[in-house]
């Protein structure tokens, strides 16, 4: 009877349910952890002690929020693009899903090994900004405009040195499979082969998820929220998921492919690869409370003028050494 | 030659600043958790203002009702300074003593006119109430809750 049905579903197609089951209870829990984890370092950092009310440490704060997020409202406001404010939550959520699918946790523990790991990735992480657009256009809120087609600029602006240094990779290990690029890093990181491709991949995540410095889109000063000004509720909610867990992305893409993955020696895979995971999220939340928001100007002359150059001259100086 | 310059130092103050906020991070907490943990009123600090014990016998107060407080007082929020003469005592007991908080402005011109020291800012930095009256507090009926509290 089992395996009548395992015959008909195909155990692909089960495989890939199971690990996309798993993965939005990751998503969720590690959203509600960084959640948590953002405010205690905000107060750390200055020097007061964050959520402690709720639970030891506050660490019961996120459930709370998330209750007091499904309790509310869904406010639709009168003018906005009906469809098109539907669709934006539910879009921004699909690459978020997508993504994991193909990350490597442990040399066993992966969804599905895509050949083409790499690029699914991007494909679908460039939805998100699509999905920016949608909400900021759909609210019909000059706030919520600007701040998506502020989005889409610098979005698009930092995915190709994002691209480019991506590359150098792919040049050394000869594969878009995720897996095959962290067993490519058995004997070192490419983190110290490509010291400055790993920078500008990491400048251009911070920038593609939209935090600080480069907070633009968001900037609560300029633009009360942004694309999710007219957004409450659980629909804000998914937006708010959405970033964190992007954060999560990008740094799980850094550590596949620069900081070895789940490679490491004494403790299983799964704890190295969420460790050094967790390591480049703390660095971003780091940055966000340590530096101010830059310029828009400075912003796009940053991507096009510096990291745009040099992200192609480290890609020939790759390429050449390679050939060599 | 400019641009490598300033991306060199540009870099340097991003990693000074970084390096600011980690130590924060690993300092110790400097914020008081108000409600279950005060810190000390400082001695000069100026809250309402309070009858003071006689020294002899902490059961008395020092006012012996010369009304200095209440004419110097520049927004006439002391009232009703009135008292009596007791049998077998020199000076008179203050009986009523009436401290309008809401137009005091703790400019400490009554104490300083009193000539025997009676008067003195308390440390009760945070008094609460619904209306206007209960701000107007009979500082002699204080002074007693105060000692039946010590």
């Amino acid at each position: 009877m089992i395996d009548q049905i395992i015959d008909i579903i195909g155990v692909l197609n089960i495989r890939v349910a199971i690990g996309l089951a798993n993965v939005l209870g990751l998503i969720t829990i590690s959203a509600m952890v960084l959640t948590w984890a953002e405010r205690k370092v905000a107060g750390h950092m200055q020097r007061r002690i964050a959520a402690k009310e709720v639970g030891p440490f506050g660490l019961i704060q996120p459930v709370a929020d998330v209750i007091k997020l499904l309790g509310k409202e869904m406010l639709t406001p009168a003018d906005v693009e009906k469809p098109l404010y539907y669709l934006g939550p539910i879009l921004i959520f699909v690459p978020v899903l997508v993504s994991f699918v193909v990350i490597p946790f442990d040399a066993r523990l992966q969804v599905m090994d895509v050949n083409v790991g790499i690029l699914v990735i991007l494909a679908f992480s460039s939805l998100s900004v699509l999905s920016i657009l949608i909400a900021g256009w759909g609210s019909n809120n000059k706030y919520s405009l600007i701040g998506s087609i502020r989005s889409v600029a610098q979005n698009i602006a930092y995915e190709i040195p994002l691209l480019l240094s991506l590359l150098a990779v792919v040049f050394m290990s000869n594969s878009l499979s995720m897996k095959e690029i962290v067993e490519a890093q058995n004997d070192v990181w490419y983190v110290f082969k490509q010291p400055i491709a790993f920078l500008i991949f990491f400048i251009a995540c911070v920038a593609e998820t939209n935090r600080t410095p480069f907070d633009l889109p968001e900037g609560e000063s300029e633009l009360v929220a942004g694309y999710h000004t007219e957004y409450s509720g659980m629909r804000f909610a998914l937006f708010f998921l959405a970033e964190y867990t992007s954060m999560l992305i990008v740094s799980a893409v850094a550590t596949t492919l620069f900081l070895g993955g789940y490679k490491g020696p004494v403790l299983p895979g799964v704890v190295w690869f969420l460790g050094k995971t967790y390591f480049l999220v703390f660095l971003m939340l780091w940055f966000r409370w340590t530096f101010p928001r830059v310029r828009f100007d400075q912003l796009l002359n940053f991507s096009w003028k510096i990291l745009m150059p040099l992200s192609f001259l480290n890609l020939i100086a790759t390429g050449a050494l390679l050939k060599l | 030659m400019k641009l490598i310059i300033d991306i060199i130092t540009g870099a340097y103050s991003l990693l000074a600043g970084m390096w600011v906020t980690i130590k924060a991070f690993f300092s110790p907490v400097v914020t008081v958790q108000y409600p279950r943990k005060v810190i000390d009123i400082t001695p000069r600090f100026r809250g309402h203002i309070k009858l003071v014990s006689d020294q002899e016998d902490p059961s008395r107060m020092k006012c012996f009702v010369c009304g200095s407080c209440e004419r110097a007082c520049p927004s006439n929020s002391i009232k009703k300074v009135e008292g009596e003469k007791r049998e077998g005592e020199k000076k008179k007991t203050v009986t009523s003593y009436i401290l309008d908080f809401t137009t005091c402005s703790q400019c400490g011109l009554c104490v300083e006119s009193c000539p025997v020291g009676a008067i003195d800012f308390s440390a009760d930095y945070n008094p609460v109430g619904f209306r206007r009256e209960d701000f107007c507090w009979d500082l002699v009926r204080e002074f007693e809750k105060r000692r039946a509290a010590a």
